[in-house]
């Protein structure tokens, strides 16, 4: 099973419609909302895992692309300073999904991209501040294909 | 070993034998994790005739730092009555020019916890941290002038280097073991054991273990006034037992502490130190300090010292404390004891119900110590000071 964590940024016009339920349908993928902030003529933002054949979670995303959906991996999002982190292990008690955790053998304290949701409760329980997740919207950096970022009188 | 020792078939070495091992290269060093399986296989005494220094370490936020800086006189001169560093108040009363910087000091316009739980993002932690990474640290000196001090304002950035004195001395770091911490209330509590959910269900515990250096000189036989160490990343020197050490604390039959026990206060020249060892923390709802990188190395004088050294985490034990009302309370009670073999395991049993663990002390960091010291004592000739005053054992 091929299982993959996105950031989902929908532009305010098409926050509307049932996109996700058309996603599940039409491409045969399962799927876990974890994160979303979707309103009515607003840009929305969802983190959502999907699982399916690799075959099926890339036409979903293509799908969700043509649409202008805005479609990152969460795991663009996240980084550990591995500077500032010493390995301390306090983020390994508060992460709910195992993606922080402690390697028994040799007590190092390792970071599994694949399985972090984004949901940030490390940033504030890390002492020295190492997590940084931007998930958010005021940290949106290239969300939507150039087509629709730039005005039509211009292109 | 002297003709008389040997005939008593007893391994007993002075520090003088070990230190002119270590000049000659011939010393013999293991880190406190190695030590655990020398002595299972040979015995103590076999490990003391096969080891002659055994080295520790430990990582963890350590509040009860600080540092004592002289920032020199300015032209004209000013007698330093409120200082700041980076808006971090210093305490001045000493002379003209020196204060002291601590740890867990925070700005006067810091929120703290009055948007609870507060972030405690820089404090006095980090501004050690930004002076020993070369960073520039923007100084604030108020004085109310007299004729020898007419001068009352100065406002600069300063770095470490051009600082004429910078001397990190920390009152009480090296916790002889620490408490196993739990909330049994039923909201979450922000303390200096980290977030804890409510009901027990995370525990935190803050300990190096086997590596952790007062747990493998339980009864401070080679730990005194003199011993000279790691500290952050440089050379630094055990000055004092700490403060709140206490000797008298319940002890396992192989001597470890199974309570918090003896401490260390010791000092070192900041400015030969390194930000990787010295790390400002924030512990949210609680404050900032600093996580100080600590190691001590300790000479197998005998067999004694060998078996102390010899403890393994199976071996040490601590208390399970609840933070939410007993500590707070100073109500003297714990919900069992549990192995640091079992606390690094990930999981404990409390009240019968099994619950997840998660340090504050960095093991990683702590073996890396240990290493360092090895690798200073085999290849830069580091020797071992005999202390001049034992810390005190009751």
């Amino acid at each position: 099973m091929y299982t993959r964590m996105y950031v989902l940024r929908f532009p305010k016009d098409i926050t509307d419609q049932p996109i996700i339920c058309k996603l599940v349908k039409n491409y045969d993928v399962e799927f876990n909302i974890l994160q979303a902030t979707i309103l009515v003529q607003q840009e929305g933002v969802m983190v959502l895992e999907l699982r399916g054949v690799k075959a099926n979670v890339d036409k979903g995303v293509a799908y969700l692309k043509s649409l202008g959906v805005g479609v990152e991996r969460v795991a663009t999002s996240i980084r550990r300073d591995s500077d500032k982190c010493f390995q301390c292990g306090a983020c390994s008690g508060i992460c709910p999904t195992g993606a922080l955790y402690i390697d028994r053998r040799d007590m190092s304290v390792l970071f599994d991209l694949e399985k972090c949701t984004g949901c940030a409760l490390c940033v504030p329980v890390c002492p020295v501040r190492a997590m940084e997740v931007s998930l958010n919207r005021s940290s949106i950096s290239a969300p939507f294909p150039a087509s629709l970022a730039v005005p039509a009188s211009i292109s | 070993m002297s003709a008389s020792e040997l005939s008593k078939g007893k391994c007993v070495k002075t520090y003088e034998e070990i230190n002119a091992k270590i000049r000659a290269g011939e010393v013999v060093v293991v880190t406190a994790e190695e030590m655990v399986g020398i002595v299972k296989k040979h015995g103590a005494e076999g490990a003391a005739r096969k080891v002659d220094v055994v080295t520790t370490g430990t990582f963890s936020p350590m509040c009860s730092s600080g540092a004592f800086i002289n920032f020199g006189h300015s032209n004209p001169t000013t007698k330093g009555w409120k200082v700041w560093l980076n808006d971090i108040p210093a305490y001045a009363g000493l002379a003209a020019v020196d204060i002291y910087i601590g740890a867990t000091e925070m700005p006067e316009d810091d929120p703290l916890n009055k948007v609870y739980p507060g972030e405690f993002r820089y404090g006095g932690g980090h501004v050690i941290e930004d002076l020993v990474a070369g960073r520039s640290v923007r100084l604030r000196v108020l004085g109310y002038g007299t004729d020898c001090y007419p001068h009352k304002l100065i406002e600069k950035d300063v770095f470490l280097k051009d600082l004429p004195f910078a001397l990190m001395v920390n009152p009480r770091n090296c916790y002889q073991n620490y408490n196993c911490a739990i909330n049994l209330s039923d909201r979450t509590i922000y303390t200096y054991m980290g977030t804890l959910k409510p009901h027990g269900r995370n525990a935190n515990y803050c300990s190096a273990g086997e590596l952790s250096p007062l747990m493998n000189d339980p009864f401070y036989r080679t730990i005194g006034l003199g011993t000279r160490i790691f500290l952050g990343g440089s050379i630094g020197y055990v000055t004092w037992q700490g403060t709140q050490h206490n000797p008298n604390a319940l002890r396992s039959e192989n001597g470890t502490t199974r309570r918090p026990a003896g401490t260390l206060m010791v000092q070192g020249d900041l400015k030969k130190m390194s930000s990787q060892w010295l790390k400002g923390v924030s512990m949210q709802g609680y404050g900032s300090t600093i996580a100080v990188g600590l190691g001590v190395p300790i000479p197998i004088l005998n067999a004694e010292m060998a078996a102390f050294t010899g403890v393994s985490d199976a071996d040490i034990y601590t208390q399970v404390v609840d933070y939410s009302y007993d500590y707070s309370h100073a109500v003297a009670r714990n919900y069992g004891e549990v192995s640091y073999a079992q606390l690094k395991s990930g999981e404990i049993e409390v009240n019968g119900k099994k619950v997840q663990t998660a340090p504050l002390s960095s093991v990683v960091k702590a073996r890396e110590i240990a290493e360092t010291l090895k690798k200073w004592i085999i290849e830069e000739a580091f020797t071992l000071v005999e202390p001049v005053r034992m810390l005190p054992d009751k």
